[in-house]
């Protein structure tokens, strides 16, 4: 019986030594030849998600109606973690389409060839040149936020300071230990200021001017939630920072009755997040993917963005909330970086910028 | 052949859900494109980084497993070798922590560490007191477990012959209680050595482990290599842990007389050192955080309400469901998980309860038990991106399947279900099987009419700690591809994601402290009054 036992104890051993050895061959196999032929199709989707995506049931019914299909939607991970699930899959996809892509990641996900390029005519040609990663029509804009810093208005009206205005102020001493921003290695605003900042100083100027931030008392926490809701004067707890990292529209939510917020978004800080959807390759049914992708962008989809995404929607045919547009109207000249640099260098970035933050 | 059967399913489930997918990620690191590569691995482990973080990990986890002790001694005492009104419950608030998933134990340390305290947040402090409120627990039910049992006779022999009660601790109790906590101490080792969302939210961008320096590489990143190589020395930390923790439990079953059941002494004036300690960690360190999660969730505007709580019943925009609805959902996947648990569990630590007459039988034991423990130990980026590189294929293509959660819960409950149905494996005398089999009972009458009962002892707790670690697990779960039924720590984890909720994700948090809360007094409260609950 001992015998037996430490066999089966070996079994297992045996079967976690054998398996990395078994999935190579599996990949070696020629099932991506398929796809370059005619998109496939069948009666089911499945749509892949990141955490925050949210289509009301009307709209889902209303595509299933028009489409035909049996739809699926599953979240995976935050947007980082999403293009990585979709990189380890490639072989078997976990579904369809993707939603939520952002142009941190998406030179990743496009260089990775884990998408098949549909050209959506629902979208106009100066809607996509406006916001396309590239032009491989690999990724379809669908929506946009400006992660911006934002500052709390009565705080500095308090204390008889000037608020700052852009990125450069930041570094003056009247501001010592007034900034938190989040780590771009946890979180994506955080990610997408870090960008901000080589748009705006250069590459390698970016890190000069972190260094002169972390000598000015910059503090950086973990994700945008630690930063907003403990470390803001203004977010409910009792911080002592009234300036964060946050987004164009975030003032909107903390409106007063009479229509003054106390809390405003510094326009020439921000840089634009772009979130995309695509077809996975290889997936079973690419044709019923377009489709989808299609609903996204089209004006029904995108007026409920703003309410149920918190993002902007990037078909100008969309009506959207009149406050939305007072607050996320401001930010007229983002910084912009094109996703190819971002995604060739961010991981550099990264690792150079926690270097000289971090130590 | 009993044992060899009973091993066979959990052992087919622990390779297929956790070997295999493991074993497959970690692989990832070595076959590369171009075929066998260990060049990465040797890059990731020879970078001045790496060691820093290591030297970080085994730091941090080394000095809040000292202070854990230190706190938890004295706390074991008061908890259960005094016999005092509502210890009970004590009890189990004190194991609520353990099973709180680290985004609400995030929250709850910074609300604190925002005011008065500012000048702890970031820092090292910071993140050792949030260690220590998760592991306090660990270290006092293992050291409680064994006081509760000791047999008194050597103290009072010490005490006749005029030792004075300090000393008869520090010569005669603590001598004999040290098994237990050197096993108590591998044990929150362990854990703090592979902490990770408390660590990334407390220490900020200062203060890392091995699993967060995982997390970076693997997923901003995608450096596979580099994580294989970090899983590889995360696996080699955990498995010393491991290896001593067996050890030390091991000396404790052989060396010490035990009595069957608790010996509870009544709480008297001279126990003031341990009622101040306890008394300090339960308020000031376990409750105060809890604290500032209800004070956050009744503030609303410029006063206090309960409006959050009323919102908990309806629609969030953007979610597909209320607060209530994911509740419901992580109900039914946590009973599904505890089923699965306490099936494999009860098997797993029948076995291990077993002492095989040779050397090579022992150590197939140990190999099986300290198997067990490593999901607890292992990075849930690995094993969730292990899931999605393996089970890809019929019929074991479960990948975007809802089954997966619970599986993955149940995988981290297991070892914790073992842990606690063992000890009562072990106060069943092996005489008594001997006795029925010679009277003619079969393999399953016996396991029917003296283990059984035995075994019903020590499920509610069993029960309690799966279900609230179900109920809170949120790492495994979050790398898994889920249909649209959310789990509470998941809503909360998308509540605070979003700009105007933050009064609702505090409503869901207590209302998911509060649940496991109740669900670790009720099994604490089923079953005989003096029953000690171990984790040996």
């Amino acid at each position: 019986m001992r015998k037996l036992f430490a066999a089966a104890l070996l079994a297992v051993a045996l079967a976690g030594c054998a398996a990395p050895a078994a999935t190579d061959s599996a990949t070696a196999s020629p099932q991506t030849a398929a796809t370059t032929d005619a998109p496939t199709t069948s009666k089911k989707l499945t749509v892949l998600t990141h955490q925050s995506f949210a289509l009301s049931d009307e709209l889902k019914a209303e595509f299933a109606k028009a489409s035909g299909l049996e739809v699926e939607y599953l979240a995976l991970d935050s947007a980082g973690a999403l293009v990585n699930q979709l990189v380890l899959t490639k072989d078997a996809p976990l579904g369809d389409v993707v939603f939520g892509i952002d142009n941190t990641f998406a030179g990743r996900a496009i260089e990775a060839g884990i998408l098949r390029p549909h050209a959506t005519t629902v979208l106009s040609a100066d809607t996509l040149a406006k916001y396309a990663a590239d032009d491989s029509s690999s990724l379809t804009p669908v929506d946009y936020g400006d992660v911006c810093l934002n500052i709390d208005d009565e705080w500095f009206a308090a204390k008889k300071v000037a608020p700052p205005a852009t990125l450069d102020d930041l570094v003056k001493p009247e501001y010592k230990d007034l900034l938190v921003v989040t780590n771009p290695a946890t979180s994506s605003p955080g990610l997408a200021f870090l960008v901000a900042t080589v748009g705006a100083k250069g590459d390698p100027g970016y890190l000069d001017y972190w260094k002169q931030l972390a000598a000015n008392g910059v503090k950086v926490v973990k994700g945008w939630e630690d930063a907003y809701y403990t470390d803001f004067t203004a977010g409910g707890g009792k911080g002592t920072r009234p300036i964060v990292l946050s987004y164009a529209s975030s003032p909107m939510y903390g409106e007063a009755d009479d229509g003054t917020a106390p809390t405003s978004a510094l326009p020439k800080t921000c840089f634009r997040q772009i979130e995309y959807a695509g077809v996975v390759k290889g997936g079973q049914n690419e044709a019923g993917a377009g489709e989808f992708i299609d609903f996204l962008v089209g004006k029904a989809v995108q007026s409920t963005i703003p309410d149920q995404m918190y993002m902007s929607p990037v078909n100008p045919e969309a009506t959207v909330p009149a406050a939305w547009e007072k607050y996320t109207g401001v930010v007229t000249a983002p910084i912009e970086v094109d996703a190819a640099t971002i995604s060739s260098d961010n991981e550099r970035w990264i690792k150079d910028w926690t270097q000289v933050v971090v130590g | 052949m009993a044992p060899l059967t009973l091993s066979l399913a959990p052992i087919a489930f622990f390779a297929v859900f956790f070997a295999w997918p493991v074993a497959t990620l970690v692989g990832r690191g070595f076959w590369g494109e171009d075929g066998f590569t260990g060049q990465a691995v040797v890059e990731v482990l020879s970078s001045a980084r790496t060691w820093r973080i290591i030297g970080q990990t085994l730091g941090q986890a080394a000095a809040a497993t000292v202070l854990a002790v230190l706190l938890g001694i004295p706390g074991a005492c008061l908890l259960y070798r005094r016999k005092w009104p509502g210890r009970r419950l004590v009890r189990a608030f004190v194991a609520v922590p353990f099973v709180l998933p680290s985004v609400v134990v995030g929250v709850a340390f910074r609300s604190l560490l925002s005011g008065p305290l500012e000048f702890l947040d970031g820092t090292f402090w910071a993140v050792l007191a949030a260690l220590v409120f998760f592991n306090y627990s660990v270290v006092v039910r293992t050291v409680g477990a064994l006081w509760a049992r000791l047999d008194t006779r050597a103290q009072d022999a010490a005490r006749t012959l005029g030792a004075t009660g300090r000393r008869v601790f520090w010569t005669v109790t603590l001598p004999a209680l040290a098994p237990a906590v050197a096993a108590g101490a591998a044990l929150t080792f362990l854990f703090c050595a592979t902490a990770f969302g408390v660590v990334l939210v407390l220490g900020q961008t200062r203060y890392g482990t091995v699993e967060t320096e995982i997390y970076f590489q693997a997923v901003t990143l995608l450096d596979l290599p580099a994580a294989a190589g970090l899983s590889i020395v995360q696996l080699a930390i955990v498995a010393a842990a491991l290896l001593i923790a067996n050890r030390a439990r091991a000396r404790s079953e052989r060396a010490l007389r035990l009595r069957g059941d608790a010996a509870e002494q009544p709480l008297t004036g001279r126990d003031w050192p341990q009622v101040v300690v306890t008394a300090g960690v339960v308020v000031g360190l376990l409750a105060a955080p809890l604290g500032s999660l209800l004070w956050r969730s009744v503030a609303v505007g410029d006063g206090f309400g309960l409006g959050n709580y009323a919102r908990l019943g309806e629609a969030v925009p953007g979610l597909a469901v209320t607060v209530w609805d994911a509740v419901g959902n992580s109900l039914l996947t946590a009973l599904l998980a505890t089923a699965i648990a306490l099936f494999l569990g009860a098997q797993v630590s029948y076995v291990l309860s077993r002492r095989p007459a040779s050397a090579l039988g022992r150590r197939a034991l140990g190999a099986l038990d300290a198997a067990f423990m490593l999901p607890l130990g292992v990075s849930a980026v690995t094993v969730g991106f292990g899931f999605l590189i393996t089970l890809n294929r019929p019929p074991l293509d479960l990948r975007t399947s809802w089954v997966l959660v619970p599986i993955a819960q149940a995988l981290v409950a297991l070892p914790l279900v073992v842990r606690t149905l063992l000890p009562t494996w072990r106060a069943i005398d092996p005489r008594w099987r001997q006795a029925a089999a010679t009277l003619g009972a079969g393999p399953g009458r016996v396991l029917a009419t003296i283990d059984a009962p035995y075994l019903l002892r020590g499920l509610g707790l069993a029960v309690g700690f799966a279900f609230a670690t179900s109920l809170g697990e949120f790492g495994a779960t979050s790398f898994l591809a889920r249909p649209d039924r959310p789990t509470l720590p998941v809503v909360v984890y998308r509540l605070l994601s979003r700009p105007d909720n933050f009064g609702l994700a505090m409503a869901a948090c207590v209302v998911l402290t509060v649940l496991t809360a109740a669900v670790m007094a009720a099994g604490e409260l089923v079953g005989p009054p003096n029953r000690a609950g171990a984790l040996s």
